[in-house]
């Protein structure tokens, strides 16, 4: 889900427009030395834009008796690390708002921070952490593209409740609200979206072991 | 492709088919959002997009084109990088590192 055109008042857009704006040019800075210093990641970097351009073009049916869609930038992020899936992110939003009439370019700035920015920071950090508690890759790689998903629907829940708070209940009421149309429908696609994750990040890699598939996908493994 | 790949594959599959056995009217959950927020009183989106589809179908058309190009993106280099591993394997008979 995208925030749509015009729906965020004009100083809401323009804070997000200016909180994303950095992290897009880190990402621009940290995508040109991965180009730079690891030609071979750039098949991989090529698949990870890829994937999260069919992913956010697929509507799926959910348990609510509503559609939503995944959004497809926990494999980048797993890969090379958050910063890059906010320049993709940024370019898929863009094909969307522009062909699409499906988010907006007013509201680009927002919906960048929660689908290139958030959704891809938690999945990496979601990764690591798993890496250290010694879970299983499949699994690891699961749980980060799951829980990055989830959380760009929290943040885009969150950025709505923040512009429009419920006239009773505030704030948290919006949340409350906004959120409950939200999270049900989502959670079944985030299983979906980490389970897709799983199978692709295994396809690109090949017949290789666990242990070394994100190392070969990053261009680090000769 | 691993058994466990066929087995994640039918379970995304496993999940889109039970919402539709069990039905619904399956509109877009954003739709229902931008519902709530505009029968709030006095709301009034304050730009509109500079382009829209002018119909469901050619709106399909759009997201069907994203999907594909993604798609296609995804196999070339899923291809490519097999191909290279079978034409590497065959000179010296092990199985390099994915490139």
């Amino acid at each position: 889900m995208h925030i749509m055109e015009g729906f965020l008042p004009a100083s809401h857009a323009i804070g997000w427009y200016a909180v994303s704006a950095p992290f897009v040019v880190a990402g621009a800075v940290r995508l040109r030395s991965v180009l730079r210093d690891k030609p071979e990641a750039r098949m991989t970097l090529a698949a990870a834009g890829a994937f999260a351009f069919v992913l956010s073009a697929l509507k799926i049916p959910s348990v609510t008796g509503s559609c939503s869609h995944p959004t497809g930038t926990g494999l980048g992020a797993i890969v090379f690390g958050p910063a890059v899936m906010s320049v993709l992110g940024v370019i898929v939003l863009l094909f969307q708002a522009v062909l699409m009439a499906h988010g907006g370019l007013t509201t680009l700035g927002a919906n960048a921070f929660a689908m290139a920015i958030v959704g891809p920071w938690v999945a990496w950090g979601v990764w690591k952490l798993a890496g250290r508690m010694g879970l299983r890759f499949a699994v690891a790689v699961f749980l980060a593209a799951s829980l990055g998903n989830l959380a760009t629907y929290i943040c885009t829940t969150l950025q709505l409740a923040l512009a429009y708070p419920d006239p009773v209940s505030g704030f948290m009421g919006a949340a409350m609200k906004f959120g409950s149309i939200f999270a049900l429908t989502q959670v079944p696609l985030a299983v979906a979206e980490g389970l897709l994750t799983v199978v692709v990040i295994e396809a690109l890699s090949g017949k290789t072991r666990d242990s070394d598939r994100i190392a070969a996908l990053a261009g680090e493994a000769r | 492709m691993s058994r466990r790949s066929v087995w994640m594959l039918l379970g995304v599959a496993l999940i889109i088919i039970v919402p539709l056995v069990m039905g619904g009217e399956f509109g877009g959950a954003d739709a229902e959002v931008a519902a709530l927020i505009e029968a709030r009183e006095g709301f009034a989106p304050w730009f509109t997009p500079i382009w829209e589809p002018p119909s469901g179908e050619v709106a399909s058309l759009m997201f069907a084109l994203q999907a594909a190009l993604g798609a296609l993106v995804i196999g070339y280099v899923v291809g490519r990088r097999h191909g290279r591993r079978e034409g590497l394997r065959g000179k010296d008979g092990t199985t390099p590192p994915t490139v």
